[in-house]
């Protein structure tokens, strides 16, 4: 379980976040995230400068846990989508490949159709891109290492704490 | 589960304070978030009842550094430790590197902390983790009570073989708080290092 740590390379990171401009792009959205399902913040694009990513990608994850904990009460497997409207910003959110969640701001210079739409060639490349980033890390736990942290030494652990 | 980010040269890990209702959790993330620099930290959330209360949970980024240039940053959650916030629980564990078991030292909790003690293996195990294997500290909280039972009684009880750091605290003082997230920390780091070889 521990060992599915998600390695992401500047590679994947440059798709990805070309992805997500692009469709922020074509969705005329404020803003597009991609957040891990354990809440932590991949990429962004958009507009929205200054808004608390962190807590943005925490809560996301948060309420994407809650809803897929509800999905199953009731018998579903998950409720892959979700759409909050606001008196200004909407939010729409999608689960990707059950591993990334994606995260689209938008104001009524768009549409949910429009967004939708969108969206939906998105996670797909998205999807692809995370699949790869999964073959790699087999690959490389098959091979042995490659982690920057299997050089460090209790110095550089301790030296972190040190005051 | 760490995320490893080598475009932005991050580390990210999860670190969950878990312990019976009214253990000093949130306590413990307050006194953090009190006494770090701002640029270490980012805002705290706390989803809480009206009562104050945890409702989902209690949410703090803290920065603690560079290790060999990648920036090493602890989200760390608290759960609701209320015995029907069962649900909830379980989610808040999905992902973690490291957790955190704070126990309330007053005698008469003594039961719930075993239920929670019990409560957190069995919730581990069904996210497939097993509580033995995954960096683990124990924190005795409230330790200023009058009514505290004594450490060694606590230990035997919680950290029976004691395999696992364990630290006295007094988390609305502060005493304990900073050396438990550290020790835990450190585990998560040098258990990332061995997986890595």
């Amino acid at each position: 379980m521990m060992n599915s740590s998600l390695v992401m390379y500047d590679e994947d990171y440059r798709k990805l976040l070309a992805i997500i401009q692009r469709l922020a792009q074509d969705a005329t959205a404020k803003g597009v995230f991609l957040v891990d399902t354990n809440g932590q913040m991949v990429a962004e694009a958009g507009e929205m400068q200054g808004v608390d990513t962190t807590s943005l990608a925490s809560l996301t994850a948060g309420n994407i846990a809650a809803s897929s904990g509800l999905a199953k009460i009731i018998g579903e497997e998950e409720f892959p989508t979700h759409f909050h409207q606001g008196q200004r910003d909407n939010l729409f959110i999608t689960l990707v490949a059950s591993r990334i969640i994606l995260v689209v701001v938008f104001d009524e210079r768009s549409s949910l159709g429009l967004v939708r739409l969108r969206v939906k060639k998105a996670g797909v490349q998205i999807a692809q891109v995370f699949e790869e980033i999964r073959k790699k890390a087999e690959r490389e736990q098959a091979s042995g290492g490659g982690s920057p942290f299997s050089e460090i030494t209790d110095d550089d652990i301790d030296n972190l704490f040190s005051e | 589960m760490s995320f490893i980010n080598y475009s932005a040269r991050e580390i990210n890990c999860k670190i969950v304070y878990y312990g019976p209702g009214l253990c000093g959790k949130t306590t413990n993330l307050q006194f953090i978030y009190n006494r770090t620099n701002p640029e270490v930290k980012g805002k705290m959330i706390s989803l809480a009842t009206e009562t104050e209360r945890t409702l989902f949970f209690d949410f703090l980024p803290l920065a603690l550094g560079e290790i060999r240039g990648f920036k090493t940053r602890f989200h760390l959650y608290t759960v609701p430790g209320q015995v029907f916030y069962d649900a909830s629980r379980k989610l808040i564990l999905k992902g973690v590197d490291g957790v955190v078991f704070v126990a309330d030292s007053q005698v008469e909790r003594m039961e719930a902390n075993l239920e929670s003690m019990d409560n957190l293996r069995v919730n581990l195990g069904e996210q497939g983790y097993d509580l033995d294997q995954i960096p683990f500290v124990v924190q005795y909280n409230k330790r200023d009570v009058p009514n505290a039972a004594p450490v060694e009684e606590l230990r035997k009880l919680l950290n029976p073989t004691s395999s696992s750091p364990d630290f006295e605290a007094c988390a609305t003082k502060g005493t304990g708080v900073f050396e438990t997230l550290k020790s835990t920390a450190k585990m998560i780091l040098k258990d990332l290092r061995s997986m890595s070889r």
